[in-house]
């Protein structure tokens, strides 16, 4: 996958206020980008589900917000990122329901329905890496 | 600490949810609801979600289980006000409200509340 184009913004991920100030800047990106009011509904409950992961399971990290021109096409790419456990079985991980951590299990696989694009990258002991996109034509 | 207020109006609780919570002003209304059905002997709460951009997992399960504490204990609960966005994305997301009952607004929650007594 390409990085994103244009200088990202950077938002650390430690603490719940942390989430709630990147679901703020998301829907502020998206509306100054023109994506109507149901892809940022998607997108920023994409982006929370994703931060809570980083911050729960990553034990905090960051998103990079960037955005992305591939005329006609215009988008926005989120990339999570922590230095946590990663995630021993992707496919797992991915699945509807599938939780170890008496949450819903609904995060991972709702990004991945909720964006145009997702992209899970992770490796033991390491850490993982979430990117996710949304594309609309300007 | 920040707490999201809980009105009564007769035998109802009625909850406003005006900002962005994070995950812990939702662990805390959800305790504070369950509290206040038993201290108020409530029969319905009424929770005004219309302001709300967005319900991820966190608040949606937050909602499911406070409807579910108030049914045990003889309570039903009414969600108002859902934006169509957030409908939208919470059928994509997978996420059921189970035993959540919706309303169009607050006077159609009271009213379908009203119904059951
Ligand atoms: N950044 C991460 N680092 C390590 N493990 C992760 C990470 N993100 C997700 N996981 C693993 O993938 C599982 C599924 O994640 P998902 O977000 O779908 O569900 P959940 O967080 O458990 O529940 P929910 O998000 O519905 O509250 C998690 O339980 C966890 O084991
Ligand atoms: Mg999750």
């Amino acid at each position: 996958m390409k990085t994103a184009e244009s200088g990202a913004v950077v938002m650390p991920l430690y603490s719940d206020e942390d989430v709630v100030r990147l679901r703020k800047l998301v829907r502020e990106e998206l509306a100054a980008l023109g994506f109507g009011i149901v892809d940022q509904t998607k997108m920023i409950t994409a982006a929370s589900e994703l931060a809570r992961n980083t911050l729960k399971y990553g034990k905090g990290g960051e998103c990079h917000l960037g955005k992305l021109n591939e005329s006609p096409k215009i988008g926005v790419e989120l990339v999570f990122t922590d230095d946590g456990p990663g995630i021993e079985d992707t496919a797992l991980a991915l699945t509807d329901g599938y939780t170890s951590g008496g949450g819903l299990g609904l995060g991972l696989s709702g990004a991945k329905k909720l964006s145009d694009e997702f992209h899970l990258e992770t490796r033991l002991g390491e850490g993982t890496t979430v990117t996710i996109r949304k594309w609309k034509f300007s | 600490m920040e707490r999201i207020p809980i009105l009564r109006m007769g035998s109802l609780l009625l909850v406003t949810i005006q900002v962005d919570m994070h995950d812990r002003l939702a662990m805390t209304l959800q305790e504070d609801l369950t509290d206040r059905i038993v201290k108020d002997r409530a029969k319905g709460v009424l929770i005004d979600i219309s302001a709300l951009d967005i319900v991820d997992s966190f608040i949606g399960r937050m909602i499911s289980n406070t409807a579910a504490m108030a049914k045990i204990l003889d309570a039903k609960t009414v969600v108002v006000g859902m934006q169509p966005a957030v409908a939208i994305t919470l059928v994509e997301l997978g996420l059921a409200l189970e035993g959540v009952s919706t309303a169009l607004n607050v006077e159609r929650g009271i009213a379908m509340l009203a119904q059951r007594e």
